[in-house]
């Protein structure tokens, strides 16, 4: 069943909160991914493949790259589902 | 009736002894961090590396190897003469060809014995061990000599971000032979060469002949790709090695991976679901990422500081550049 982009963002919260520790309330659309919450490479990946699971989506390798905001990773997913 | 005789080997192989060396120079996170725009923590954080082992200009892989090797040979009670195949996996020979292994079989005194390197990267120790239990039980050799051996600090780039920071110099040698039970279960190996840029030299020589401003070829990396497939694609191949082997997680002794990264190895083992119980190897710390040498290097320290691990199982994985990876449970020296 399809996410919201609401459940999806409250959705990945959970996931960075789980990898990094970040309170779920700090990870808002806007924020960078490494520059506002301070989240490095090997974490994102293992976000994204959280993800990948949680969601039912697939995310490629090369797709990582373009998701530098929250905001973006909620948008890929969300139509990623669709 | 063919008159022609075929051979035939020892029903049984285990791993008899390991030999380690390591590069003579210990080089700190911080001795390498500036041209990187870096920190002790930030490598610290994101490799689990405190310092790495290098070689100085005078001490190359075929020394490390060497060195290895004959520790191992002392250790397994045997003469370099009855060793019948010398296999070392490498990187960083510093020539496409002769190969080291025929200079390491001259080294310590194997000649004639059968002398060959492979190209399998990270994994090609694992190779090197399915080969020998292979020729061993084939009767086409009773005795194998297998070295992991390289000098990556030849092929590094000071001022690289993806993998540089990581490489160590070092040798981890293995004497495999006939044994009286099963000591190497079956191997689980394979490639995806489909992902054949994610780790390797930046450019081909011939490139770097016709345009030497560019620099010598040295090693690089796309670390999420490569990290993506090393934990998650790779604990699939490492549940996969254990199945083949009849052997459950509660039943290991040890889990020896390629010391690639410690957040790597930690992944890893959290995806397995080791049971604590379970040693996991953790050399990188102090050595560095030496490729080929990795696994041995990390089975020999692991059973000088547990030494009643030996006789244990451990499932050993490498997996690297190509994509290349082999995995097999073997019984600890």
């Amino acid at each position: 069943m399809a996410h919201t982009t609401e459940e999806v963002l409250a959705g990945l919260a959970e996931l960075i909160n789980e990898e990094t520790g970040i309170s779920a309330d700090q990870v808002a659309l806007e924020k960078s991914f490494t520059d506002d919450l301070d989240i490095d490479s090997i974490s994102m990946m293992t976000i994204v493949v959280n993800a990948e699971e949680k969601f039912d989506v697939k995310i490629p390798d090369d797709e990582v790259k373009n998701l530098t905001t929250v905001g973006e990773a909620v948008e890929f997913i969300t139509k990623a589902q669709a | 009736m063919s008159p022609l005789a075929q051979s035939h080997g020892a029903q049984f192989t285990r791993i008899l002894s390991l030999g380690a060396a390591r590069g003579d120079l210990v080089v700190s996170n911080d001795d390498i961090a500036g041209p990187i725009d870096s920190s002790d923590e930030w490598i610290r954080q994101r490799t689990g590396i405190i310092e790495r082992r290098r070689s100085s200009d005078a001490e190359h892989a075929i020394d490390l190897a060497v060195r290895a090797s004959t520790e191992a040979l002392d250790k397994a009670g045997i003469t370099p003469d009855q060793i019948d195949a010398v296999i070392v996996a490498t990187i960083s020979n510093a020539v496409q060809t002769p190969s080291l292994a025929a200079l390491l079989a001259d080294r310590v005194g194997a000649t004639p014995a059968a002398a060959y390197d492979i190209s399998a990267a990270c994994a090609g120790y694992t190779y090197g061990i399915a080969q020998a239990d292979a020729l061993i039980r084939s009767g086409t050799a009773h005795y194998v000599l297998v070295v992991g051996a390289e000098k990556l600090s030849d092929f590094v780039k000071p001022t690289d971000r993806s993998i540089s920071f990581l490489l160590g110099d070092g040798a981890g040698a293995a004497i495999v032979g006939p044994s009286d039970s099963i000591g190497i279960g079956p191997t689980l190996w394979g490639s995806d060469g489909s992902k054949w840029d994610a780790v390797g030299m930046d450019r081909p020589l011939k490139e770097a002949f016709d345009d030497p401003e560019g620099g010598f070829p040295t090693l690089r990396q796309d670390g999420q790709t490569v990290f993506r497939w090393a934990v998650w694609e790779m604990a699939k191949v490492a549940k996969e090695a254990l199945e083949k082997s009849g052997v459950s997680p509660e039943e290991l002794t040890a889990f020896v991976p390629h010391q690639a990264n410690m957040r790597i190895i930690d992944e890893f083992a959290k995806q397995l679901g080791l049971p604590e119980s379970v040693l996991i190897a953790r050399d990188i710390e102090t050595t560095g990422n030496t490729s080929a040498a990795s696994i041995p290097l990390a089975m020999h320290r692991l059973l000088e500081e547990h030494p009643e691990a030996s006789g244990g199982l451990a499932l050993q994985i490498g997996f690297g550049a190509g994509l290349v990876y082999g995995a097999q449970v073997v019984t600890l020296p």
